[in-house]
């Protein structure tokens, strides 16, 4: 199986180019401490608001510009990658979790367990997402870990409805069927069958929303209600230069363009691997 | 049909009722005592008092039944009071409504008039150079913040070319009498030519903003869906006839492809009135989204519990909108027991 979905993933020219913004996005932000020019909180106040790549009095060279503190955008940007990239993967990660066992259990299941798992993401549906999570956070106040929950507390619902359609076409197949005639138990046939025969729809989903989560995160932070200045984030440095825009246009644009490219790629690489993991799934809406 | 419909309003009161339970534990589970929230400085009230207040408000009750209050009260059309402009609810809520709704159709107007005719030629002429273009836009659409693009809208048209406004609805001094709350259609009931000029360009950047994302979804769809509507039989049999390929693909072809557009549409109108929160905060919009930000701000929970919940609401009815259209114009959707 792994060498034919490679062969497939190979041939799809734009997935691969979504693969690598990906790894250079995120090999950048990782590796930011590293390879961060300057220090992303410390600003020099002679410094402030230099264009792009331009020297500044000190003789230090500032590729994206400095900010109205002095601060070095590139490095903000780098370092504010870490902090958006690790909270879209936190979020998606708990949230395929979740929506992964209660999609299965819900299908499995059946009857009232399923009925009030389903009126429950029916009800979250309802809500549009960033209202949901606005008001979550006005709840919780700031901070990292509260925003990680106000993301996730609708999140989980995505994985949960594809995964659950999946695996009730897949409780009624025959190779389920013959192993339950042949004597497997729940939890053989929950894991073995249906957990196993999942993941690479969860995968997919998995992928496609790290970008629809980045997006919020920038969105909460814009506003303010999400990671808090003077730690970076994506959305907040574009929050920072919106006081600048005439002045210093560089401080908002730069970020902007880090999420754009990221989420690109993320989206690319998403429908590549939905392409050549499950091509079931195609044409399945994956949006809010 | 009526049947049909009817099955599918009972389908969605369940759903209300959740939606309005959530809503409702969204104030109950508040951190700090409500009557604290209302009366401002706590310390400066008796407990007798406060004890008075609690009475009043129905706090002391059981939670079921103050619940039913509460769901009372939004039958009736009663929201509570805000805490920071003592006020309903419901009035500040209803004056922010027609500002958001007119920037929403406008942002969806522009995205329509856009993406349809786009996609419709990226079909037809797929794997053309415009198929590419449009195909890379709708990509770089999804993957964009609306409100960042309104940034870099404000920079390029409002910093470097000087050509549109970079905040609110209108300029004072154009002689507009704001009746309906829909600037544009009060100043075209008005015939101030002037005015509606004016409420355009004021609209122009924020409605592009927001409309990006829609535009790029429906460019997708609308592409899709006509691809595989060409290859139906009975756009072979169109053509094999001799009908026109103009005939075939507006009158046979898209009217049919269409209709996926018509559910995404109205799906993404929830989405879009969800979304334009943050662009409403970039270009100073005095609508709902930024009522709701500013009250989370100042902790207002019954106002950010009223908005929550009309977001809530308009999001259920335009998902049920979208099912019916879908219904009513799909001829091959059975309304029978089983549709």
């Amino acid at each position: 199986m792994g060498s034919r979905v490679w062969r497939a993933f190979r041939r799809n020219r734009l997935a691969l180019v979504g693969g690598g913004l990906v790894l250079v996005l995120g090999l950048s932000a990782l590796l930011a401490p590293w390879i961060a020019p300057h220090d992303p909180l410390r600003g020099r106040l002679p410094d402030r608001l230099r264009g792009p790549s331009t020297t500044a009095v000190s003789g230090k060279l500032y590729l994206f510009g400095t900010d109205n503190l002095g601060r070095d955008i590139l490095s903000r940007v780098l370092h504010g990658g870490r902090v958006s990239i690790s909270l879209g993967l936190l979020v998606v990660g708990v949230s395929i979790v979740v929506g992964v066992v209660l999609g299965l259990v819900s299908a499995y299941a059946g009857g009232w367990v399923d009925t009030v798992v389903q009126r429950v993401v029916d009800v979250l549906l309802a809500f549009p997402y960033l209202v949901l999570a606005i008001a979550l956070m006005g709840l919780f106040g700031p901070g990292f870990l509260n925003l990680v929950v106000a993301l996730a507390f609708k999140e989980w619902v995505m994985a949960c409805r594809i995964v659950r359609s999946e695996a009730l076409a897949l409780k009624t197949a025959a190779f389920v069927e013959a192993s339950r005639a042949a004597g497997a138990g729940p939890a053989r046939i929950l894991v073995r069958h249906l957990l196993l025969n999942v993941i690479p729809g969860a995968i997919v989903v998995a992928t496609l929303r790290v970008g629809w989560v980045v997006l919020m995160e920038a969105s909460l932070s814009f506003l303010g209600l999400g990671i808090q200045p003077p730690q970076p984030s994506w959305g907040v440095i574009i929050a920072d230069g919106r006081d600048y825009l005439f002045r210093a246009p560089w401080i908002s644009t730069l970020p902007g363009i880090a999420i754009l490219l990221f989420v690109l790629g993320v989206n690319l690489l998403g429908e590549g691997l939905r392409d050549a993991l499950d091509p079931r799934l195609a044409g399945e809406r994956v949006g809010e | 049909m009526v049947a049909y419909v009817a099955r599918r309003f009972l389908q969605a009161l369940p759903v209300l009722f959740g939606v309005t339970f959530v809503v409702f534990l969204l104030l109950y589970v508040t951190p700090g005592d409500p009557v604290e929230l209302y009366m401002g400085q706590a310390g400066t009230v008796s407990p007798e008092e406060i004890a008075r207040i609690r009475q009043e408000f129905g706090l002391d009750r059981p939670f079921l039944e103050q619940y039913g209050r509460f769901l009372w009260g939004v039958v009736r059309g009663d929201l509570g009071r805000s805490i920071i402009h003592r006020r309903p609810v419901a009035e500040l809520i209803a004056e922010r409504i027609p500002a958001t709704m007119e920037l929403s159709l406008f942002a969806a107007l522009i995205a329509l008039l856009v993406a349809i005719p786009v996609g419709v030629i990226a079909a037809v002429r797929r794997y053309s150079l415009l198929d590419s273009v449009g195909t890379l836009l709708s990509l770089v659409g999804v993957s964009m913040p609306g409100f960042w693009l309104g940034l870099i809208l404000i920079i390029l048209f409002s910093v470097t070319l000087r050509v549109l406004p970079v905040a609110g609805r209108m300029t004072y001094g154009t002689g507009l009498d704001p009746r309906t709350g829909f600037l544009l259609l009060d100043a075209v009931l008005q015939g101030n030519g002037r005015a509606a000029l004016d409420v355009l360009r004021h609209l122009a950047m924020p409605a592009l903003a927001m409309s990006a994302g829609m535009m790029a979804m429906t460019m997708r769809i609308t592409r899709s869906s006509l691809l595989e509507t060409i290859r139906q039989d009975y756009v072979r049999t169109a053509r094999a006839k001799g009908v026109p390929e103009p005939r075939v693909i507006l009158r046979h072809a898209l009217r049919n492809a269409l209709l996926p557009v018509v559910t995404a549409v109205a799906l993404n109108l929830g989405a879009l009135l969800g979304g334009n929160m943050v662009v409403e905060t970039v270009f100073a919009w005095p609508g709902l989204g930024q009522r709701v930000v500013d009250a989370v701000k100042t902790r207002d929970f019954p106002l950010v519990q009223g908005c929550v919940l009309v977001y809530a609401l308009t999001y259920v009815v335009l998902n049920l909108v979208a099912d019916l259209s879908y219904a009513f114009l799909n001829p091959r959707i059975s309304h029978g027991k089983e549709g």
